[in-house]
């Protein structure tokens, strides 16, 4: 396969900070730089930033936009019907199985803009542009987007000096315009580690300027996909292409609350509801190990016998165990449950805990 | 990074005889590849040992290395101190960080290693 591997438009920056460059999902992207464990606990007590340029962000526009996005997703438009709100939602097929998982903003008056997993922007451009009506216009503007995600307890503080004076922070879930530093930015109150914090977007050739800015706080670590995967993990946050795929409908994967009953007329709702009726054959948990790592692929036992596959496993440095997720029977899903995990040779304990594995942050304490 | 007094084998590991026992770690650059170690797995290691056998896994957060042993003979020791501060790998490799002591069943076995200057000759082959 000689498919190009893509650069963000901070791929220098990483190099020169000494960022071990990784390919994932196509992009050259750095793991980490100066360790996993020291960024993932400079996002828990301070502040850290990720570029997360790889990301796909389309634009819809028209008068029909809302109708047409209400369409392919699951999650309810009308939760957003206030300007500057964001919606995490799934898309997906007409068999319940996820798409994608995404955020949309309502930017403008008949205005979204949706950001997809990096690995699932031309799947995700192919089903939603060959869906689109005439009084749609539907831009991929990831090529000329950049995304940087400050998150942290002290995230907000930071993002408020390089705003200056009269910026208001945008409520949580919700999006707004902003100048940090000498770039102009959408400032989103989102992010993927379970604190406070915000995601900036702004055009690819600010990019730099943007990322010095930040890093020009000295208590500000630049961080890797690495920990960016540990902090979602320990949160519970699912991974598409981990814990979802096209195999799997949201119900199973423990995302019922982005698929309100009462939603009707979008693409997978009889299939859904079919699930939601019988109840799910399998679902997806948390399992938590006192020795050894569970890494993706591991089998999980009950009894000696096989009764799944982890789906998202890692050391949590904040917690120092192992965690873990899997799709287990039903029957075998409450919360307490003693299972195994198969970790190579050992066979280890593991109990089935429910998300998140790390309770309080700045999130939950509004320390920030 | 690499001390004179050490051997070291293809796999990452050191060693460094005293009398008849060899004490065996991992390298620098072991270690600087695996980032932070969180886990250092060495139940399996006890009884006799044959050069190239395994035994243990040493895991970071990221990734999992499994432990060859460059030499034979019989495990006299393993360093139980890593299973609570497994960082100490990082730390220091050569010292604290040492992973088992094996009592030399072929001390020659020791000469077929490279020595510090190999294995960095070695290194920036692979690299």
């Amino acid at each position: 396969m000689s498919e190009t591997i893509r650069r963000t438009p901070l791929h220098d920056e990483h190099v020169a900070l000494g960022g071990r460059m990784v390919d994932f999902a196509g992009w050259r992207m750095p793991v980490q730089y100066a360790g996993i464990i020291e960024e993932h606990t400079a996002v828990r007590t301070g502040a850290g930033v990720f570029d997360v340029s790889h990301m796909g962000e389309f634009r819809v526009f028209g008068t029909g936009a809302k109708a047409a996005l209400q369409r392919l997703i699951t999650n309810d438009l009308d939760r957003i019907d206030e300007m500057g709100k964001a919606l995490y939602t799934v898309m997906c097929d007409e068999d319940a199985g996820i798409i994608d998982d995404l955020i949309v903003y309502h930017t403008g008056d008949l205005e979204y803009l949706i950001v997809v997993n990096a690995a699932n922007r031309e799947t995700d451009w192919d089903w939603i542009s060959s869906r689109m009506p005439d009084d749609v216009e539907l831009a991929d503007e990831s090529d000329r987007t950049a995304l940087i995600a400050l998150q942290g307890p002290d995230a907000l503080r930071i993002a408020g000096e390089l705003a200056g004076e009269g910026w208001t922070a945008p409520e949580r879930f919700a999006i707004g315009e902003a100048v940090f530093s000498t770039v102009p930015v959408l400032v989103a109150r989102t992010g993927y580690t379970g604190e406070d914090g915000i995601e900036l977007f702004c055009h690819a050739s600010n990019a730099s300027a943007l990322w010095r800015a930040l890093l020009s706080f000295e208590e500000v670590a630049p961080c890797g996909l690495g920990a960016r995967d540990t902090l979602r993990l320990e949160m519970g946050y699912p991974l598409y292409g981990s814990d979802m795929d096209r195999g799997v409908d949201p119900i199973s994967a423990r995302l019922g609350w982005v698929v309100p009953k009462e939603k009707t007329g979008y693409i997978g709702e009889a299939a859904i509801a079919r699930i939601r009726q019988a109840g799910p054959e399998r679902t997806l948990v948390g399992l938590t190990v006192s020795e050894g790592v569970p890494r993706h692929g591991h089998t999980v036992l009950h009894g000696g016998d096989e009764v799944g596959k982890v789906a998202s496993g890692t050391f949590s440095p904040t917690l120092g165990h192992g965690i873990a997720t899997a799709y287990v029977p039903a029957a075998l899903a409450e919360p307490g449950t003693g299972l195994e995990i198969a970790i190579r040779r050992k066979v280890v304990r593991a109990v089935v805990t429910r998300p998140p594995f790390v309770k309080e942050t700045s999130l939950t304490t509004g320390r920030s | 990074m690499y001390p004179n007094d050490l051997k070291y084998d293809r796999e990452h590991e050191w060693v460094r005889v005293d009398g008849d026992l060899a004490i065996i770690g991992i390298s620098h650059f072991a270690q600087d590849q695996l980032g932070e170690v969180v886990y250092v797995d060495l139940s399996s290691a006890s009884g006799t040992i044959a050069a190239g056998d395994s035994f243990g896994e040493v895991e970071s957060v990221k990734s999992v290395s499994e432990l060859f042993c460059p030499v034979s003979g019989e495990i006299a020791e393993v360093n139980a101190a890593l299973e609570d501060a497994p960082e100490t790998v990082n730390e220091d490799p050569y010292g604290d960080g040492w992973m088992i002591k094996v009592k030399l069943s072929d001390p020659a076995e020791v000469d077929g290693l490279m020595d510090a200057a190999a294995y960095e000759a070695f290194l920036s082959e692979e690299a």
